[in-house]
């Protein structure tokens, strides 16, 4: 007893900085957040004050405006994160061979990960851009499209066009997961597996695959948690447009509290959004726990 | 229940502690101005030294990009984080219904209102009462490239929509242009800008009179109309959609355009050779009308505000006076026009300002449109460019999209 | 004789996944290297030829104005001054934010990982929830506490604020990696009659050192990185930072790109430095997170 009232103590004394620096900061903002969501705060309603209960969760989630930003927002998330995961493992893959040139690709695979997002952003636009942007220089030089496009202003392919910006930065933080994970795996059984006659898939189905489960969870619900709350990208780059063809939760949250004054309905959304992205998480952790048991 | 009420109101208020008053000399105001066009920074910050010599009064002037400045002023206004702010003429009316900005009806009234364009005057108007000096001075022109037009043998600039239509065909078809238009047409508000001045001179008007909405008109469809078949027609680049100013100004100066619709700053770019290969060979002129109005532009002045938490109303209003006032607008006219109608004559601001940017200006002045000025205009507004985006790209009928945003607007005057 | 068959056979296969192997790596070298040559080459390319129509990809003349008037620009209010300064500020704030996130991330993660004490896993929800926040929700009510407080546009409150969500992130990967280093050591420790704080500094900490090199990295980028928050909380030369500086280039250098790509360069070459030197570190301390028994 006395033991475990020590060990209590000492772990406070360890957690104590922590939780007075991000609750000291936070704690207020969220629980006035909290209650914005619950009473009328948009100055502009003649309701204004008004205890609303749950009217604003119930607008907003009968709101065809809020689905659709939420399938923008899975659209983002999604396949940006399949896109990373998938060529993060196939090139970790590669990057974990022998060949002439490995080293420098190791040491350079990294850069894009370092560079900043509004940089990243910014590039990216520049190189999209309409007029006189070098992606359509290129793709013309290679007769792959006979005019200019408007990548950025087509509905079509402007989420599309973020999607692969993001993907150029963060493929490589999943590459770096993947070869330390790969590092990992003890050869022996490699050459064990090759003895009995399995093929390669077949040995990266049966060695490589299992080793790499955890790692792939680890990025594929870090990444999840951080696409959903993308703002910067969408900010340089379309600001929602076209046609709303880029506006998330995020982005939309944003317009609800700077342009439209609805600090509720702003609430309201970030509340979603952290709820939500609590779901993804549960879901993933359980999906992984079945799938260890199995 | 009327706890959370107070408890409500008292956050967002963020119950500014007393004002207490102080000496001149004592006062420092913290002042909020933009980076983009219009005065400078330099001009500002000599402009505030003046202010102080001149009074004692100490001023911090921050400058932000035109992007940041509403949500700055949205985070700040009522903790009094800035004194005084510049805004969009968009803005008045929503900051007055939300309590962010100080009613200064008295001090606007006892100026010589008539000295003052009524477009500039009328944007800071928010139900019979005032909330701001006029101080930038900006509208729409049409800027054309007469080199462009010369070979494809046409002599004369377009002065309605018929005539540039029918000049942008033949430059189209002399292979001398590919989209010899461009707009600012991506999801922001210069999309409703430049449909603000087509709708205008189309004899289309978004609110009548009472402020009541007007959207769905016979106007507001016919210019959204003509907006969409300069786009399928191929006179109209179709990158426009992802274009805001800045991006029609180069596409204007690389030579890749004949018309384009621009603020005033254009004029001063597209004449500067480290920036432009056009030098010499655009013109700035009014926007082109159609039998049922001459022409019209938006109004795209900003005013200067106090904010709501501002302990110093009396000199923030000093100071906002000593901007806006004749000496100074007729300094600095070279990077914005004066507000005063009396300076237009004086040939000091005609030399400084351009000869062909005054005249132009003295016909355009006629023919201003203000934007919606109702509290609900800014969420309006980005349904607006979503839906008009949706026409331009073919999705929607014009009809459709309008008749949309009419009863949204009606929904949103009435909430 | 077999072995005499299958050597040439097997090692012709070998060449040709090898020839495989590095057309891959080239195709691979040029998708990561080319939007970073192109950023340098429009930061070197004179403004009428990067609007051109053909695109020259290879420039005739190139100019190193623009990174000359970055470095030798003295008016307060030319963007180029605005951001040399803008730099030195996000250097500075990115930097406290790394080393006290990590003494105190490290040390609460550590007590997440192997102390025992009532309420942890709730605590670590409430902890990965304020993560799960988005900031524009926060922004509101943190402006006027911090206005209260007149910690608005300057450097240590910024630090303060990046802390509270770097931390969390901190404290999720590093109690992860705590999490893997076996018990056993500390039992070990505690048997020769080590306290259990000596335990932390001179068996763990150790142990740890990778990961935590490999965590600070990413604090460092984080703060590095981060906008929103600096959008609303700096306004003046004290405070900017870097991307907030970058933001306002791209307002006011539409027409001469260039000049964004100059930004561009001089803001990623700090953080790119970083991690490409502590590379090692960082593939290594994702591995040494599997320290296993």
């Amino acid at each position: 007893m006395r033991l475990r009232k020590e060990e209590e103590r000492y772990a406070f004394g360890l957690i104590a900085p922590s939780m007075i620096v991000v609750f000291g900061v936070i704690i207020i903002p969220i629980i006035t957040t909290f209650i914005y969501s619950l009473v009328n705060i948009n100055p502009l309603s003649s309701h204004m004050g008004e205890f609303a209960g749950l009217s604003f969760y119930i607008k907003a989630l009968s709101s065809k405006a809020f689905w659709d930003d939420l399938g923008r927002t899975l659209y983002f998330t999604i396949a940006s994160t399949a896109i990373e995961t998938v060529f993060g493992l196939l090139i970790a893959l590669l990057l974990n061979q022998k060949f002439p040139g490995v080293r420098f690709l190791r040491s350079i695979i990294i850069i894009p990960w370092a560079i900043p997002t509004v940089v990243n952003g910014s590039l990216w636009k520049l190189m999209l851009n309409g007029e006189y942007g070098v992606i359509n220089a290129l793709l013309q030089r290679l007769h792959l499209i006979s005019s200019y496009q408007s990548w950025l202003g087509n509905p079509k392919t402007a989420m599309l066009c973020i999607v692969i910006a993001d993907a150029w930065k963060m493929t490589p933080l999943a590459v770096i997961f993947f070869l330390a994970a790969l590092q990992g795996i003890d050869y022996t059984i490699y050459e064990a597996a090759k003895v009995d006659g399995a093929g390669m898939i077949a040995r990266f189905r049966a060695i490589t695959l299992p080793a790499l489960r955890p790692t792939i969870m680890v990025i594929v619900v870090m990444r999840t948690v951080e696409k959903f709350k993308a703002f910067d990208i969408f900010y340089l780059m379309t600001r929602g447009g076209p046609a709303n063809s880029t506006k998330t939760l995020m982005y939309d949250t944003y317009l609800q509290a700077f342009t439209n004054l609805n600090y509720s309905d702003a609430a309201t959304y970030a509340y979603l959004i952290a709820i939500v992205v609590a779901l993804m998480t549960v879901f993933y952790v359980r999906m992984m726990k079945r799938r260890d048991l199995a | 229940m009327k706890k959370i009420r107070i408890f409500a109101a008292a956050s967002i208020l963020g119950l500014s502690a007393l004002a207490v008053p102080a000496m001149a000399e004592d006062v420092t105001l913290n002042a909020l101005f933009m980076k983009q066009a219009g005065y400078s920074e330099e001009d500002v910050t000599a402009m505030t030294q003046a202010f102080t010599e001149s009074t004692g009064i100490q001023v911090n002037p921050t400058f932000v990009a035109y992007e940041e400045l509403a949500p700055k002023i949205l985070t700040s206004a009522q903790s009094g984080g800035y004194d005084v702010i510049l805004g969009d003429c968009i803005w008045p009316a929503q900051f007055a219904k939300a309590g962010l900005v100080m009613d200064v009806t008295d001090r606007v009234e006892a100026l010589d209102l008539d000295d003052i364009y009524q477009g500039a005057l009328d944007a800071t108007k928010y139900e019979g009462k005032y909330y701001g000096m006029p101080w930038l001075n900006d509208v729409k022109y049409m800027f054309v490239n007469t080199a462009l037009l010369k070979e494809a043998g046409i002599e004369e600039v377009p002065s309605t929509w018929d005539e540039l239509i029918a000049d942008a065909q033949t430059v189209k078809d002399a292979g001398i242009c590919e989209y010899p238009i461009v707009g600012c047409y991506a999801q922001a508000e210069c999309l409703i800008c430049d449909y603000t001045c087509i709708a205008g001179s189309f004899g289309g008007a978004f609110v009548d009179e009472n402020n009541a909405p007007t959207l769905n008109s016979e106007e507001n469809i016919a210019a959204l109309d003509f907006m969409a078949k300069t786009l399928t027609d191929g006179l109209c680049n179709p990158k426009s959609l992802e274009m805001i100013e800045d991006d029609v100004l180069s596409t204007f100066a690389a030579g890749s355009a004949v018309f384009a619709i621009n603020w005033t700053y254009q004029y001063a770019s597209m004449n500067d050779e480290s920036q432009s290969s056009v030098v010499g060979q655009g013109v700035i002129t009014p926007i082109p009308g159609t039998d049922k109005a001459e022409s019209a532009t938006v109004n795209g002045g900003m005013p200067l505000m106090i904010t709501a938490g501002c302990q110093h109303p009396d000199e923030a209003w000093d100071y906002m006076l000593f901007l806006a006032s004749k000496e100074m607008q007729a300094k600095y006219c070279a990077n914005a026009l004066p507000i005063w109608k009396s300076l237009y004559t004086d040939d000091q601001v005609i030399e400084t300002a351009g000869a062909e940017v005054v005249a132009a200006s003295q016909t355009q002045f006629d023919y201003i449109v203000n934007r919606p000025m109702v509290p609900y205009y800014n969420e309006l507004s980005t349904s607006m460019q979503t839906e008009i985006q949706s026409v331009l790209l073919g999705q929607k009928s014009a009809k459709d999209a309008l008749d949309g945003l009419q009863a949204l607007a009606e929904e949103l005057a009435n909430n | 004789m077999k072995r005499n068959e299958k050597g040439p056979r097997m090692s012709a296969r070998r060449r040709r996944l090898t020839l495989l192997e590095m057309f891959l790596g080239l195709l691979l070298a040029v998708v990561v290297l080319a939007p970073v040559a192109w950023m340098f080459l429009s930061s070197v390319m004179l403004p009428v030829d990067l609007t051109a129509k053909p695109l020259k990809f290879i420039p005739e003349t190139i100019t190193f104005e623009r990174y000359a008037q970055i470095f030798k620009s003295s008016t307060t209010s030319d963007p180029a001054y605005v951001f040399r300064v803008a730099l030195k500020n996000s250097f500075i704030i990115a930097a406290a934010v790394t080393i006290l996130s990590l003494i105190i991330g490290t040390l609460s993660a550590y007590a997440f990982a192997h102390v025992r004490f009532r309420g942890k896993n709730g605590l670590m929800l409430m902890i990965l929830f304020t993560y799960m926040l988005p900031p524009a929700a926060l922004i509101i009510p943190l402006y006027r506490i911090y206005n209260k407080l007149g910690w608005l546009d300057k450097k240590w409150p910024l630090v303060i604020l990046y802390l509270s969500f770097i931390i969390p992130f901190i404290i999720w990967v590093m109690q992860d990696f705590f999490g893997s280093i076996s018990k056993s050591f500390e039992e070990a420790a505690q048997v020769d009659g080590a306290t259990r704080l000596q335990t932390l500094i001179y068996i763990f900490l150790p142990i740890a050192r990778p990961g935590a090199i490999a965590t600070g990295i990413l604090a460092f980028l984080m703060s590095w990185d981060e906008f929103f928050y600096a959008l609303i909380f700096t306004s003046s030369l004290t405070s900017k930072t870097m991307p907030i500086a970058i933001e306002e280039f791209n307002g006011k250098f539409t027409i001469d790109y260039g000049m964004i790509s100059v930004a561009g360069i001089l803001g990623s070459l700090i953080p790119v430095l970083i991690t490409v030197l502590f590379q090692k570190y960082i593939v290594m301390g994702m591995t040494a997170g599997g320290v296993k028994e």
